[in-house]
């Protein structure tokens, strides 16, 4: 579908992983981030492999490194976080370059680390390779609540209408004179800001109307096939598999 | 026996919840296959007797009935499938991912699935030269695209009689062409809500004015445009330039 230009995490194209129904995908994320999670800390090598496992299913979707790399942005507080530890930790220290380091602070960092962006670049593979709205799809077929999964989907949809009215509104603002420089305007962004919540408020209302009108009973039709074959499991199966391989491998030599 | 009219609204009136009375007492008929706008100034209680031709409201008093059955709750699915409303924003009225998904929201919900839904959907989009769309997100679409788009959702249910509410609203010059075109050719009972007294001329073939909760006003579109005391009495007026003889 000519997916929205503006969905800036979606990447459109035709291979193996785009095509997985959107329910595998979830479930192959969901499972290798817990295999990820479950593993201890001080195998390195292991998470090794696990990037290596991630890096071919990047390939496998032709998704380039530059573009992991550029969603991978949303992960800076965690790192900044991470970070911090090692100097404000407690117990044992070891000196590098002139700085005193905690080193249970360097163990739990690169602990959070390395989970959390093997679980980023995994979700972003996701979110590369699925159309939004096909991810909520699948997250119903796996019995997510039916209502969350519409107020997510109105929420895809009427983003761009809300964000469209916020710039008109400022647009109106500046229009009239008026620029946002010390916290005695905070009050004016305050107004808009309610003015734009009832304002979508209101446009919910008229939604709601208009899908009374052509008869909505409190579910949404799904039009889309969304059936798995069973060799999709199996192929979705291959990274948490794979994952999970490696990380009962590594109890056996441990 | 001659087929019921496609709408019969007898006695209507209705106030709102806090009081307010919008409509006093409404009488008008639509036969079938007829073109019929509503004219009325702001507030006139336009949209208030839209909302009752659906069963978004109930009648305080009086009647609705679209090709003979009364609207009611244990109607009210067969009524909003007879009764196609499009609303003036289509931002409100298409309000699923793609345009394939919005039009086959309403069969959908009628039980329609498979090969018959697919049809629907692709015959309703084909009648108002949307078809090449059909992949598209709504919001991806021109504001004209978009109303037309709007008129295929309701047309999918194959409705007794469409009602549009100010279908010229926004449009540029072609787009509205376009929409009165395509308007013409679908052969289906027409209730045209609108101030745009040419588009009501070009349109429709007959008029009604509501004025302060009433028909004030129910004949030729042409004689009642013509009439310029009778407009001047409901807050009406052709746009400068213009004199219907």
């Amino acid at each position: 579908m000519g997916a929205g230009h503006h969905h800036r995490l979606h990447r459109p194209g035709d291979t193996l992983v785009h095509r997985l129904p959107p329910q595998c995908k979830l479930v192959a994320v969901a499972g290798f981030a817990l295999v990820v999670v479950a593993t201890p800390r001080e195998w390195f090598w292991a998470f090794g492999l696990y990037a290596v496992l991630l890096a071919a299913v990047a390939a496998a979707a032709r998704v380039p490194a530059g573009f992991l790399l550029r969603r991978m942005v949303v992960e800076v507080p965690f790192v900044l976080f991470a970070l911090a530890i090692p100097f404000i930790g407690f117990g044992e220290r070891v000196t590098f370059m002139g700085l005193s380091l905690s080193v249970a602070g360097l163990w739990a960092a690169w602990n959070i680390l390395a989970k959390a962006t093997l679980g980023v670049v995994a979700s972003v593979l996701l979110a590369a390779t699925t159309e939004p709205r096909l991810i909520l799809l699948g997250a119903q077929r796996l019995r997510l609540p039916p209502m969350l999964v519409q107020i997510a989907m109105f929420m895809l949809r009427y983003l761009d209408v809300i964000l469209g009215e916020m710039r008109r509104m400022r647009v109106a603002r500046e229009s009239r004179g008026f620029v946002a420089r010390d916290v005695r305007h905070i009050p004016v962004i305050a107004r808009s800001a309610g003015a734009l919540f009832i304002r979508s408020y209101e446009r919910g209302e008229r939604v709601h109307l208009a899908m009374l009108s052509r008869g909505y009973t409190g579910s949404m039709p799904v039009i889309q096939d969304l059936s798995v074959a069973s060799r999709q499991w199996l192929v979705a199966g291959m990274l948490p598999g794979a994952a999970l391989a490696v990380l009962l491998g590594s109890w056996g030599i441990a | 026996m001659t087929a019921p009219p496609s709408l019969e609204v007898s006695r209507l009136a209705y106030a709102y919840p806090d009081g307010t009375q919008a409509l006093f007492g409404v009488d008008f008929r639509v036969e079938r296959g007829e073109r019929v706008a509503l004219l009325g100034p702001n507030g006139a209680g336009k949209t208030t007797l839209v909302m009752h031709l659906n069963g978004i409201l109930t009648a305080g008093h009086g009647t609705v009935a679209v090709a003979g059955l009364p609207v009611g709750k244990r109607s009210l699915k067969e009524i909003r499938r007879r009764v196609g409303l499009v609303f003036q924003d289509p931002d409100d009225q298409l309000f699923m991912p793609s345009v394939r998904e919005d039009v086959a929201f309403g069969p959908a919900n009628l039980g329609i699935t498979g090969e018959e839904l697919e049809r629907r959907v692709k015959d309703a989009l084909e009648r108002v030269g949307m078809l090449e769309t059909i992949d598209r997100p709504p919001h991806h679409l021109s504001f004209g695209q978009r109303r037309r788009v709007a008129v295929a959702t309701v047309l999918a249910m194959e409705p007794e009689i469409l009602v549009l509410d100010e279908p010229s609203s926004n449009l540029d010059p072609a787009s509205r062409r376009e929409l009165a075109e395509i308007l013409r050719g679908l052969d289906v009972t027409v209730l045209m809500v609108t101030h745009d007294l040419p588009y009501a001329l070009e349109l429709c073939e007959r008029s009604l004015i509501l004025s302060g909760g009433v028909i004030a006003a129910d004949g030729p579109t042409r004689r009642i445009l013509a009439d310029a005391d009778l407009l001047a009495a409901h807050r009406l007026e052709l746009p400068y330039g213009f004199a219907a003889s």
